[in-house]
């Protein structure tokens, strides 16, 4: 009899246990989400997208709590990660790291503890500490208004180019553009000089360039925060030998101006919307719920944005 | 320094204020030596537009530091003062889109209530300030550094994380405010003058510049001297608030938008402006038109890296503080 019980009773226990490992898929998922805060248009765009997310997802799955933890530098990032894992009791981590190098390590303590982690936009130095990257196409994001701009000069005229902050990923932008430009050797880069994504110092940068070359045919601004910076300079010189301005990331401002053809020196942009971040969360979510994985690398592609196709692109809630 | 101690009673003084003078050269030799490299560099250096356009990007920083130059002459120091440009800004351009929405004040009317709302508030957040400091008797480093947080904070959260972009109409009104000239001369140069001829004479002329430059010598010999310390030092920090407001004033009609970027280290720039140009950070002494020159000093280095490409980008940093030691080294002797 002893026996008998001990039997069923082991039974039961592994039926229980049967039935908790069978059910671990639709098991809740608890989703931390680690991100920038928000200190210029872009990253404003990121808190907003990921916000965007978390209301929609936990609307649609129950079984889905949603965290949203916002930093301001690379060591609070870290201390929100440890945070996530022992309070919030997380299984799943969608992290947009500061710097690539210094959170390769608390990252991977998380996912040691068992947190399925993918990282969006900034790649670990070590990819074994994510299991699934989420990234925008840097190199595309320098590689398309490179062609643009060679092209729309009719291969032949003088550029000045912004850059943002210096990082890895804006070496990579710029280097596809000076790249893309080989195509058409007659097109000059002048110079190019850090103007931090910041439209404050993109105008006293192009002012600047304005004095110093006295025929400009295209400015790269690099991204729609400095556009805003680089057109009032211009205006303000009265220049008009600038034929083009190229921004880039489809901030809502320059896509509106593009759709409305307001200004002709801004006649086409190029797409890189703080929007994967919410893709990246509801891939991760869905795919977390259902208990798969995600692909090792899913990258969001920068497009060539005119007029045409202007519309799929503006987001007039968004504040970037 | 040394001979002046070895000299009789009567020419020490004499000899000492000469000394002194030579050494209060340092910030205009710096700015001298850099105007002559920057010509040399690059001839577009020294055009009359290039000159123009570094005097007017000054004048936010230079407005500011002239307010700095006070409380730091008090003994004081104002962290927050970036972040204070950024959340006036953001509120003027709220409020004036408010008030184009609401449509019963003329556009004129607007951009005036928005100038009188910045300077009003910039009095009110350096009253506060004054009052934490002396009533409150807290440290002005961590009062100030406390409301460079706060600040920032709340124009991110007014401007939802993204900009506050004010309304095209309203700004092209508003507009001639930073771009437009006055006999040759933008519109903010001849603001950043009047401002700097007045805190000089405050500063030198006036009852409450010798009281600033007391509590800053020695507060507690000030107070036996029967000065009104803390009100004394309220009103600095409201005149530096007072500052800021006008600057962001400038400010607004530029780039016409305020951002979490808006102002973004102008508290550091604006102290070393002061610094660089012979006020001593432990207060007691300074003066205005040093600080005028530190300020310019500053601009130039980063126009003159604009105009040339000598130096690999990523020095750029490197350049700004080798020359602030440099001109800092050139001063030293006074004290």
């Amino acid at each position: 009899m002893k026996r008998f019980t001990q039997v069923l009773g082991a039974g039961v226990l592994a039926l229980a246990f049967g039935a908790i490992s069978g059910n671990a898929v639709a098991e809740k998922v608890t989703l931390g989400v680690s991100i920038p805060t928000a200190t210029h248009g872009f990253t404003g765009g990121i808190v907003w997208w990921a916000g965007e997310a978390k209301k929609e997802l936990e609307k649609k799955y129950p079984d889905l709590k949603v965290i949203i933890k916002t930093a301001g530098g690379a060591p609070e990032q870290a201390n929100q990660l440890q945070d996530l894992v022992t309070v919030n009791k997380i299984n799943a981590l969608v992290i947009f790291p500061f710097e690539s190098a210094s959170l390769t390590q608390p990252v991977s303590q998380v996912k040691s503890k068992g947190v399925y982690v993918t990282v969006v936009d900034r790649g670990l130095t070590d990819t074994r500490a994510q299991d699934a990257y989420v990234a925008g196409d840097n190199t595309a994001f320098g590689k398309i208004p490179g062609e643009y701009i060679g092209k729309t000069l009719g291969g032949k005229g003088n550029v000045v180019a912004l850059r943002g902050i210096p990082t890895t990923l804006d070496n990579e932008r710029y280097e596809a553009f000076q790249t893309a430009l080989k195509a058409t050797p007659d097109v000059k880069i002048l110079d190019a000089k850090y103007a931090n994504w910041n439209r404050d110092d993109a105008f006293k940068v192009t002012q600047d360039f304005l004095t110093r070359f006295k025929h400009i045919d295209a400015i790269w601004a690099a991204d729609d925060d400095m556009a805003v910076g680089v057109l009032k300079a211009l205006d303000q010189a009265k220049r008009t030998d600038v034929k083009i301005v190229f921004g880039g990331a489809g901030a809502k401002g320059a896509i509106k101006t593009l759709m409305d053809g307001s200004d002709k020196r801004i006649q086409a942009n190029v797409s890189y919307s703080p929007k994967f971040i919410y893709d990246a969360i509801k891939l991760t979510a869905e795919a977390r719920l259902k208990g798969e994985a995600l692909p090792a690398k899913t990258i969001i592609p920068s497009v060539l944005i005119t007029k045409e196709n202007a519309k799929q692109f503006y987001f007039p809630n968004s504040p970037f | 320094m040394q001979p002046a101690h070895t000299e009789t009673g009567s020419t020490r003084p004499s000899l000492q204020r000469m000394l002194r003078h030579v050494s209060s050269l340092g910030p205009v030799l710096g700015l001298i030596v850099l105007c002559i490299a920057g010509t040399w560099l690059n001839p577009d250096f020294a055009t009359l537009d290039n000159m123009m356009n570094v005097l007017t990007r000054t004048a936010f920083i230079g407005i500011i530091a002239v307010g700095m130059t006070f409380v730091i002459i008090s003994g004081g120091i104002d962290l927050s003062v970036g972040s204070m440009a950024a959340l006036i800004a953001g509120s003027m351009i709220f409020l004036m889109n408010k008030l184009v929405l609401a449509g019963t004040l003329s556009p004129l009317a607007i951009v005036l209530t928005g100038i009188a709302l910045a300077l009003l508030l910039g009095a009110a957040f350096g009253a506060i300030h004054g009052l934490l400091i002396t009533k409150g008797r807290i440290e002005p480093f961590i009062v100030t550094l406390g409301t460079l947080g706060i600040f920032r904070a709340y124009l991110t959260y007014l401007a939802d994380g993204g900009a506050l972009t004010l309304d095209t109409a309203l700004n092209d009104l508003y507009a001639p405010v930073y771009y437009a000239s006055l006999l040759g001369i933008p519109v903010p140069i001849w603001v950043f003058l009047i401002v700097a001829a007045l805190g000089t004479i405050i500063l030198n002329r006036t009852a409450f510049g010798r009281h600033v430059q007391a509590i800053g010598s020695n507060e507690q010999v000030a107070r036996y001297a029967a000065i009104r310390v803390d009100l004394v030092k309220i009103v600095t920090y409201m005149f530096l608030g007072l500052c800021v407001g006008i600057a962001t004033v400038l400010y607004v009609p530029r780039l016409g938008s305020a951002t979490p970027t808006t102002g973004i280290l102008w508290e550091l720039e604006a102290i070393a402006a002061v610094v660089v140009g012979g006020t001593a950070l432990k207060g007691g002494e300074g003066r205005v038109i040093g600080t005028v020159i530190g300020a310019i000093l500053l601009s130039v280095i980063s126009n003159i890296l604009n105009l040339t490409s000598i130096i690999s980008v990523y020095l750029n940093a490197a350049v700004q503080g080798f020359v602030i030691i440099i001109v800092a080294f050139l001063q030293r002797s006074r004290h």
